[in-house]
């Protein structure tokens, strides 16, 4: 198979260029996954930057772009790649080394939407009660493993990462909006009643065809502006 | 290269070390009462493999049958073949319910009952009333769990603003001249900078180390960083040889496929198509403990009942479940089945094998969290400024065996543990000590690999190769089953890759992500891990929990009664006796372990 690379050193190199590696098929299995060529290549090249952990998906490090598509390199099988695949990072975030990119904008977006549980206060002999209807509410909202497949492939957010809270963010917001213990919603959609919040949103769809997890933050954020059309 | 010949320094009242749920339920404690906390981690917090576990969380809520924290104690016991400490297990099982509904109050969003209560499922090695009845005690976030705990932990974090150091790699600890713990020196894995973060008070939760296995469950960071630097510190190793084969990994892969599908009812079968737990198990069958299913699926291969081509698989059925149970309470299950081995589990059986997947042994601590090691007449001491929880911990709450659904509540119960014990040091004196620190030992580690391979070389040895290497001298040497020829011949193949790691060179100097620097510091820790373990199973001349001696078949509770202390100097080593004395149950005496 041949990878072609785009690889970047920022003590050596001015810009980002592509490298073209061979990778022997008799190293590979049937049921390889592309982050398995990927610890092959790094054999060849030690240098080689990329992010890997967990290697089934569910820690989010290995978001990178795949002939043109956001995907995670661990859940990616290369014989739906084709003979030559291209590598680049994750766009709209700046780059630090290879395919590892910067992403404390998109962290800095989901921070910025108070992504944590406020209950009425309660001593610890008793837990909140939740009907298992409401706790399904956050089904496809919970899941999230914080990737950057999706806000990284929303043109939304490639013009204003810096403003645009982007899928990622506003998925973890409903989440908090729909959970029946938390006893700020009114405020957390006054917060979210914004052009730069939800409204920056044009329903394009990049983060639900990108995530690897099977998510749909488009619909989510439809949700949540309907939500604020009742409850605002 | 960045600087080695000076380090700025930062000072805190305490280090977090690893942010996975034990650190980031002790960095939230700190954080709450008021103290200037760091916490380091070589990835981005939900990075962590907190992140990977599945199944659930123990606690006797007595939500779907009755319980009490006395008989989850019990079950705990046995489980870890009556190696664990009782006055551990005791506290953690005592603390169990409120520490999971702290959790539920951070946001866990745990599957419910039609009350509205937490869901709780049946998992392996759980009884009602001291060995009666199956138990349902392991409270769960759909097959989620431990994702559902660490991001609601890292979102607490977040809410008091907790003082981050992502993607910082924990070189070494540093002493200071009267030999206490005082810091840590830290490389900043963006621009391979040193930096010293001072503190009267370092928390080790650094996880397991499963990469010491070729086949395991875990995460590729999980290489017991906090084991080696504690090694390398002159403390000791705790149980090292006991490591926990997970029944059911994805056959050639690893991956985890939780105890939840046998606790909803999934079943393992050979390739007679027999449900072979029953031989094993009569009573309780596919929800035996951990090493007891494990070794039964490596009997069944062995003696050639195994499933596909090459007969080394089993499969784990749950075809017969309703779907409704598959897809609300196994949707991560179904999702790995159709990744990694192409099957709907809904119809076809996972293809399943035991797989490397926790450390019950480790750092040894007391109860609060504080690492102790012997002194010179074998009186068990607190080092000074040292903490250790979780995994990378040996407190030991897990003995020989841990049950499924303790672990998450091992690194919730010390983490809290720990921060409180560290909260009352800094209550009574929060002075930074003027001594010196002493940086020889870091500065010689961190000039050892900066050495370069010899141009003339032919074809140099690279540090992956000796990882791989390394993995496959413990799987063969270290495995399921070990008798003494095969642990001989490992020591001998780990001297070869001892030597071979003092050769090795880097080939990439570069300073930002260095990858291939940060496997080499990784990879000195999982030698002296596999050191550790391959000495210490050798001593143990028994069988216990998941040591299982092909050699020495049965316990020996006059002989082995007791916990192994492993040391780096010489490779020495020491015991100390088990506890059997809780605070407030009756002692729990040893006795033939049945399911």
């Amino acid at each position: 198979m041949k990878f072609i690379i785009s690889r970047y050193n920022p003590e050596t190199d001015q810009a980002p260029y592509d490298q073209t590696f061979d990778l022997d098929n008799a190293l590979l299995a049937a049921d390889s996954m592309l982050l398995d060529a990927l610890h092959l290549l790094r054999e060849q090249d030690p240098s080689l930057g990329y992010r890997s952990s967990c290697q089934e998906g569910v820690c989010g490090s290995d978001g990178m772009n795949v002939n043109g598509k956001n995907r995670l390199s661990c859940v990616t099988s290369l014989s739906e790649l084709g003979q030559t695949v291209t590598l680049k990072p994750l766009p709209s975030l700046p780059i630090i080394k290879d395919l590892i990119i910067d992403m404390e904008l998109f962290y800095k977006q989901y921070k910025d939407v108070n992504p944590f549980l406020e209950a009425e206060p309660l001593d610890l002999e008793h837990e909140h009660l939740q009907s298992p209807e409401d706790r399904s509410k956050l089904d496809g909202a919970y899941e999230c493993i914080m990737c950057g497949c999706c806000s990284t492939s929303c043109p939304s957010f490639w013009w204003n990462p810096d403003q645009f809270a982007g899928p990622a963010a506003l998925l973890a917001a409903k989440r908090f909006v729909v959970d029946s213990r938390d006893i700020k919603h009114i405020d957390r959609l006054k917060e979210l009643d914004s052009p730069t919040k939800t409204f920056r949103c044009r329903h394009i769809q990049n983060c639900t065809d990108a995530c690897p997890k099977g998510l749909n933050p488009s619909r989510a954020i439809q949700e949540l502006k309907s939500i604020m059309v009742k409850d605002l | 290269m960045n600087s080695i010949k000076s380090f700025p320094i930062e000072t805190f009242d305490a280090l977090v070390i690893g942010a996975g749920g034990a650190g980031m339920r002790a960095s939230l404690q700190l954080i709450e009462d008021g103290h200037k906390v760091a916490m380091i981690s070589k990835v981005f917090p939900t990075r962590s493999h907190t992140v990977a576990a599945q199944g659930g969380i123990n606690a006797a809520l007595g939500n779907v049958t009755p319980d009490k924290w006395e008989w989850h104690m019990y079950d705990t016991i046995k489980g870890s073949d009556f190696l664990g400490d009782q006055d551990a297990i005791e506290f953690m099982c005592q603390e169990a319910s409120e520490i999971v509904r702290e959790l539920e109050h951070f946001g866990v969003p745990f599957s419910r009952l039609d009350n509205g209560k937490i869901y709780q499922r049946a998992f392996g090695g759980q009884s009602q009333n001291y060995g009666e009845e199956q138990a349902h005690r392991t409270c769960a976030a759909a097959d989620r769990t431990g994702h559902a705990i660490l991001h609601s932990l890292y979102q607490q974090n977040l809410r008091l603003g907790t003082t981050f150091y992502d993607e910082y790699y924990a070189v070494d600890l540093l002493k200071n001249q009267e030999g206490e713990i005082n810091g840590v020196l830290v490389m900043n894995i963006h621009d391979g900078a040193y930096k010293i973060l001072q503190s009267p008070h370092t928390l080790l939760a650094t996880g397991g180390a499963g990469q010491v296995f070729r086949n395991n469950t875990n995460a590729s960071i999980n290489t017991g960083d906090g084991l080696g630097m504690v090694l390398r510190a002159g403390y000791p190793l705790q149980d090292m040889e006991f490591w926990q084969f997970h029944p059911t990994g994805v056959s050639g892969k690893g991956m985890l496929i939780s105890e939840a599908v046998r606790g909803e009812g999934g079943k393992l079968r050979n390739a007679l198509g027999e449900a072979f737990m029953e031989k094993y198990a009569p009573k309780v069958k596919d929800l035996a403990s951990r090493d007891v299913v494990a070794r039964a699926i490596a009997i069944e291969v062995n003696e050639g009942r195994g499933c596909g081509p090459n007969n080394d698989y089993v499969l784990l059925d749950i075809s017969h479940l309703p779907d409704e149970v598959i897809t609300e309470r196994l949707p991560g299950i179904r999702d790995i089945s159709q990744t990694f081995l192409g099957i709907d589990p809904v119809k076809d059986p996972i293809h399943v094998f035991p797989t490397c997947h926790y450390m019950m042994g480790g750092i040894p601590t007391n109860i609060a969290g504080q690492v102790i090691s012997p002194d010179q007449n074998g009186h068990q001491q607190v080092v000074k400024g040292l903490y250790a929880i979780g995994e990378c911990a040996c407190v030991s709450v897990h003995g020989a065996n841990r049950l499924g659904g303790n672990s998450l509540l091992d690194i919730v119960v010390f983490g809290r543990k720990a921060a409180l014990t560290i909260h009352e040091a800094l209550v009574e004196s929060n002075t930074q000590t003027g001594s010196p620190l002493n940086l020889e030992p870091v500065k010689n580690r961190l000039t050892r690999w900066q050495k370069k391979n010899d141009p003339s070389a032919e074809k140099p040895d690279s540090v992956t190769q000796v990882k791989k290497d390394l993995q496959l001298v413990m799987e063969r040497g270290c495995g399921v089953f070990r008798d003494e020829p095969t642990m001989q011949k490992a020591l001998i193949e780990l001297d070869d890759i001892q030597a071979r790691l003092e050769k090795v060179c880097l080939t990439d100097f570069s300073n930002v992500f260095n990858l291939e620097r940060l496997a080499a510091y990784e990879l000195e820790n999982l030698v002296a891990i596999a050191y550790a373990t391959t000495r210490s199973a050798l001593a143990r001349t028994e069988s216990r929990g998941a040591h299982t001696r092909v050699d020495y078949t049965e316990r020996d509770d006059i002989e082995w009664l007791k916990h192994t202390l492993y040391f780096q100097e010489n490779h020495q080593l020491e015991f100390k006796p088990v506890n059997l004395t809780p605070k407030h149950h009756k002692s729990i005496e040893p006795k033939p372990r049945v399911y």
